[in-house]
């Protein structure tokens, strides 16, 4: 856990994350598909800008949403399956 | 019954998946070809302003993917102005290219009009056979050196191969190739039949144990990827299984091409069908997708006959493919003989036999030029 928290989260160029109007959601796309996120791995992806650790994001998203719990395991989570995939690498 | 026509039918929601077949001229003649087997002239075809309002209309019902496709679409030289605006929309814009005409130039000014991604075709793993398939001479040599561009550019890459019985044979050179390339996905298509692909059927379909065989081969080299190296997509034709495919997944509720004379269409097959489909010359793009009769006609189950009507997979696969069903049965009406509760299944099993033993010429898609397949 500690060493996916040093590790720094940047969006694979096969995917482009967007909000997509019609869906009322953000998207990934990719060729000839696309994914739909819900609400928590969109504010995740919001802030992978392949310069801030999982730990940073954790932090920016617990300033974002002091109410919320668990922050910490879905952001771990979500990367596990993130890197799966192959919607992420790290730098 | 609501006002466009079609009872207990819901609303349809936006088409999700634009293809823009920008013109039918191709400077390859593959006889496996899914393009109609009457082209059409190039005067029909819609120009740049026509094309600019169907992508923004689409895009403002929804649409995201967008396929530059044809035909070559690099003939187009309005390209990299459609890409442009494509982009600026918000589509994620895909161009589906044999690769031949793709200069430098061309790449990187597709790049700075915002192309998101490159499909390449092959015809074969080595240059013998993909030329010949292809008939063009240097078109190997060609999509080489468009492969090392497309990753030089760093567009995502995939790669298309048709796989029928000209080159099934050759599936383990193909993923080599692919490996050596570095495409990103890979696309192992065992060709369907439709357009020049049907007229060239008993020359093209695999027998059922080459698929096997082919398909055996995919997954021992997939086992041994460990995670690395081109995702291969292995798609397998229907006409050895027994349960349709959900054609287009479901008519008139995601997909839409616009056929290079501007014909809207639930499908690239679909003009063969008898009904008379609309044009963007003529009707906005939304007024064709939720009010046209003939995007109306197949939505839903209520058209549907025996056996579908009373299927319980009704939902799932929508009678299959209505091109097909015509095709075969000579009435789209019918349920898609891909289905074993179809009565005229045994059309399929008779189609894989006279497969093996063609009787008619082998027709490329440019008559005026024959080979023979058995050169190959």
């Amino acid at each position: 856990m500690s060493e996916l928290a040093t590790k720094v989260p940047k969006l694979n160029r096969l995917f482009k994350f967007q909000f997509e109007k019609a869906q009322d959601c953000y998207v990934l796309l990719f060729p000839e598909g696309m994914i739909k996120l819900n609400d928590s791995a969109s504010a995740i992806l919001l802030q992978v800008d392949g310069n801030k650790t999982v730990a940073g994001i954790i932090a920016a998203l617990e300033a974002d949403f002091p109410d919320a719990e668990g922050i910490e395991e879905d952001v771990f989570a979500f990367f596990e399956h993130a890197e799966q995939k192959r919607w992420i690498n790290y730098v | 019954m609501s006002d466009n026509g079609q009872a207990n039918t819901p609303r349809p929601g936006p088409p999700l998946w634009l293809l823009a077949e920008l013109t039918y001229e191709c400077p390859l003649h593959c006889p496996y070809c899914s393009n109609p087997v009457n082209l059409g002239s190039r005067e029909q075809e819609c120009d740049t302003d026509t094309w600019l309002k169907v992508l923004s209309d689409a895009r403002e019902m929804g649409a995201v993917q967008l396929g530059f496709s044809g035909g070559e679409p690099l003939l187009r030289k309005d390209l990299e102005q459609l890409v442009a605006h494509a982009s600026g929309l918000g589509y994620y814009t895909n161009l589906i290219t044999s690769g031949i005409g793709l200069t430098e130039k061309r790449i990187a000014a597709l790049r700075e009009a915002g192309l998101d991604h490159i499909q390449l075709s092959f015809q074969a793993a080595n240059a013998d056979a993909n030329d010949l398939i292809g008939n063009k001479r240097h078109s190997f040599e060609q999509k080489l050196k468009v492969a090392k561009l497309v990753k030089q550019y760093e567009y995502p890459m995939v790669l298309n191969f048709c796989l029928t019985a000209q080159n099934i044979h050759q599936i383990e050179e193909v993923m080599a190739l692919c490996c050596e390339l570095e495409g990103d996905y890979v696309e192992l298509a065992t060709v369907q039949y439709y357009g020049w692909a049907y007229l060239n059927r008993d020359h093209l379909l695999p027998s059922h144990a080459q698929l096997i065989e082919a398909e055996a081969k995919v997954n021992a080299f997939r086992d041994q990827q460990q995670g690395k190296g081109p995702h291969f997509i292995f798609v397998t034709p229907d006409y050895y299984e027994d349960r349709p495919k959900a054609c287009m997944n479901g008519w008139g509720t995601t997909f839409l091409t616009v056929a290079p004379d501007g014909s809207a269409l639930p499908c690239h097959s679909a003009k063969i069908l008898p009904l008379t489909f609309p044009n963007v010359k003529e009707k906005s793009v939304r007024d064709i997708w939720f009010d046209d009769f003939s995007f109306n006609h197949f939505r839903g189950t209520d058209w549907m006959q025996g056996p579908c009507k009373t299927c319980d997979e009704k939902d799932l696969d929508f009678g299959g493919c209505r091109c097909q069903a015509y095709m075969l049965t000579g009435d789209m009406y019918k349920t898609d003989p891909v289905c074993s509760k179809s009565p005229q299944h045994h059309l399929m099993a008779e189609a894989a036999a006279k497969s093996q033993t063609p009787e008619r010429e082998l027709v490329y898609r440019d008559p005026k030029v024959k080979i023979p397949v058995t050169e190959i």
